[in-house]
């Protein structure tokens, strides 16, 4: 079961039991955008509220699975009232924990070569990397908050 | 009936030898794609291993063996079905929805205008939905809905007034996401009745229930090699021989011609004018090979196996699970297949499934690609599990297993 109990860490399903920074925001003057992935049918709704170059407040709501709805979570904690600059950081350094290395898959001791503890809780979902057909649940919600951070910018 | 011995097919089937996770294999997706048994494999290894050469072309010793061996499956597919005309009315393709696209595009476009409806149902594969709406923006044929009953069930209490205008009924055998099998030859005789001619899906069906062409009164039958012990890359389309030879070609090239000039070409006729290209040769090489073994194990032996397992599972999945794991698609096994559908509580199906996966068990979660089926019932996903002729009531005791530690673990 340790690979299970890799995927499914603790924060995990707390994030997925009790998502942080549910709901919406009113749009306009929030940003509002959306993201499906086509293979499962997983939907998120992203609301950016930006003022000033600084992310003010997150709102989501939708539907997925436990890595989707806990990635979102997740996210919406780490990025809330960041600077849009450290925002991206943030999203740069996650989508390099995403990508799977032929090493992670064949050798399951050698971690990516990633700076995890700037990532705080989020570095709980670097297990999803051994499940390759998950990263895609894993990456929906920040791929779809960069579409909306892309329209300020 | 007697004869029929799961454990005998098992030790056919070398991927049922596999360890997943350190736990034996449980594979439960039979409706994705079934196993392959030693049979089907070895032929195909044969055929490359001694005989492959092109088909209809050379008259070297070999190329001859490599067409008696393609068209020799044509043979045992057309025996299988009861196609009344014979192997002239197989056309090889590559899948069910290839078949699809070549009923649609072929017969549908030379027959269909916008004055026309083909009625399909709410409980279709996107195979059976998509080439309609795609010939519907080309010729403006209206596409409608047979809706779905809260049973699980074709609603055929408006029938009547949905028929109207209709040429053709175009509709599943067996559902692939419910299990429902559908009342075919009732449906044949209203279509017929109306003037109209009826398409069946056979994809789901075919391994699982008897398709005799001829009883059921059909006029299409569409199925793939992958999901009844073939190989993949191989599917079938069945028409009666004058049909077939009233439709136009569909993709066009080599082998399908009788004559190629400055000016034009001629047809080939009968099946070998819809096979443009070098066709899938190991692959219906394959798929005869898996006709012969159905054929050995006696295909009504898999139904009553197949069924008895389900049936068990399900009277086992409503008792167990405290109303947490619920069965979508009919509750007991009247007109239904051992395809089984679950919704559980509060765990999204890719969860449940990555759970059972540390399991070895093996099943599809998803939308199986029938997402006005899924929308119907408030859905996004479920997760399947189906039963091939190698399941046994043990694969039912894993996934039940594997399903209450998913449930504890996300509850």
């Amino acid at each position: 079961m340790s690979n299970l109990d890799d995927l499914y860490r603790e924060i995990i399903l707390d994030h997925y039991r009790s998502p942080r920074n549910r709901g919406e925001l009113e749009s306009p003057p929030a940003i509002r955008v959306e993201g499906f992935n086509p293979l499962c049918g997983d939907e998120i709704v992203v609301y950016l509220e930006v003022e000033d170059n600084v992310l003010k407040n997150i709102k989501m709501t939708g539907t997925g699975c436990s890595i989707s709805q806990s990635s979102a979570s997740l996210m919406s904690a780490a990025v809330k009232g960041k600077p849009l600059e450290q925002v991206r950081e943030i999203v740069a350094t996650f989508k390099q924990l995403m990508t799977v290395h032929e090493s992670t898959l064949a050798h399951d001791d050698e971690p990516a070569k990633v700076d995890l503890r700037a990532l705080g809780e989020l570095a709980a979902l670097q297990g999803v990397v051994k499940f390759p057909v998950r990263i895609k649940c894993a990456t929906l919600s920040w791929n779809t908050m960069m579409q909306g951070l892309d329209e300020v910018a | 009936m007697t004869s029929f011995n799961a454990k005998r097919v098992r030790a056919d089937i070398p991927q049922l030898n596999r360890r997943i996770f350190d736990h034996p294999i449980t594979y439960l997706d039979t409706s994705s794609t079934s196993l392959q048994p030693n049979a089907v494999i070895d032929a195909m290894s044969r055929y490359y291993q001694l005989r492959h050469a092109n088909v209809h072309r050379a008259v070297y010793q070999t190329a001859s063996e490599a067409t008696a061996a393609y068209e020799g499956a044509r043979e045992h597919v057309a025996r299988f079905i009861n196609a009344p005309g014979g192997a002239g009315e197989i056309v090889f393709t590559k899948n069910a929805t290839e078949s699809f696209n070549l009923l649609a595009k072929s017969w549908g476009a030379a027959n269909l205008t916008s004055k026309d409806v083909v009625l399909v149902t709410q409980m279709e594969h996107h195979a059976n939905i998509v080439p309609w709406f795609q010939l519907r923006d080309q010729t403006g044929v209206e596409v409608r809905f047979i809706p779905v009953t809260d049973d699980y069930r074709l609603d055929l209490s408006n029938l009547d007034e949905l028929m109207k205008g209709v040429k053709l009924l175009s509709v599943t055998g067996m559902s692939n996401v419910l299990g429902t099998i559908n009342p075919i030859e009732e449906l044949a005789r209203i279509a017929h009745r109306r003037g109209a001619l009826i398409a069946v899906d056979g994809a789901q069906s075919v391994a699982h229930s008897p398709s005799d062409v001829a009883a059921l009164d059909i006029d299409f039958l569409i199925f793939t090699g992958h999901k009844m012990l073939g190989p993949t890359g191989i599917g079938v389309f069945w028409t009666r021989e004058e049909i077939l030879a009233s439709m136009p070609p569909f993709l066009g090239g080599g082998g399908m011609i009788a004559d190629v000039r400055l000016d034009g070409y001629v047809a080939a006729e009968g099946p070998t004018g819809f096979e443009a290209g070098t066709p899938p040769i190991a692959e219906a090489v394959g798929l005869g090979a898996a006709v012969l073994y159905l054929e050995g194990l006696g295909l009504s032996n898999v139904v009553h196996h197949e069924h008895a397992l389900a049936a068990d599972a399900l009277t086992r999945l409503n008792l167990e699970f405290d109303g947490r794991v619920r069965v979508i698609g009919p509750p007991d096994m009247t007109d239904r297949g051992g395809v089984i559908s679950l919704d559980v509580e509060g765990v999204h199906p890719h969860d449940v499934a990555q759970v059972l996966d540390q399991f070895g068990v093996c099943v599809r979660p998803g939308h199986h690609c029938a997402k006005p089926l899924m929308r119907r019932f408030g859905l996004a996903a479920t997760v399947r599990a189906s039963y091939g002729p190698y399941s046994l009531a043990k694969d039912t005791d894993v996934l039940l297993e594997a399903l209450s530690h998913a449930v504890k673990m996300f509850g």
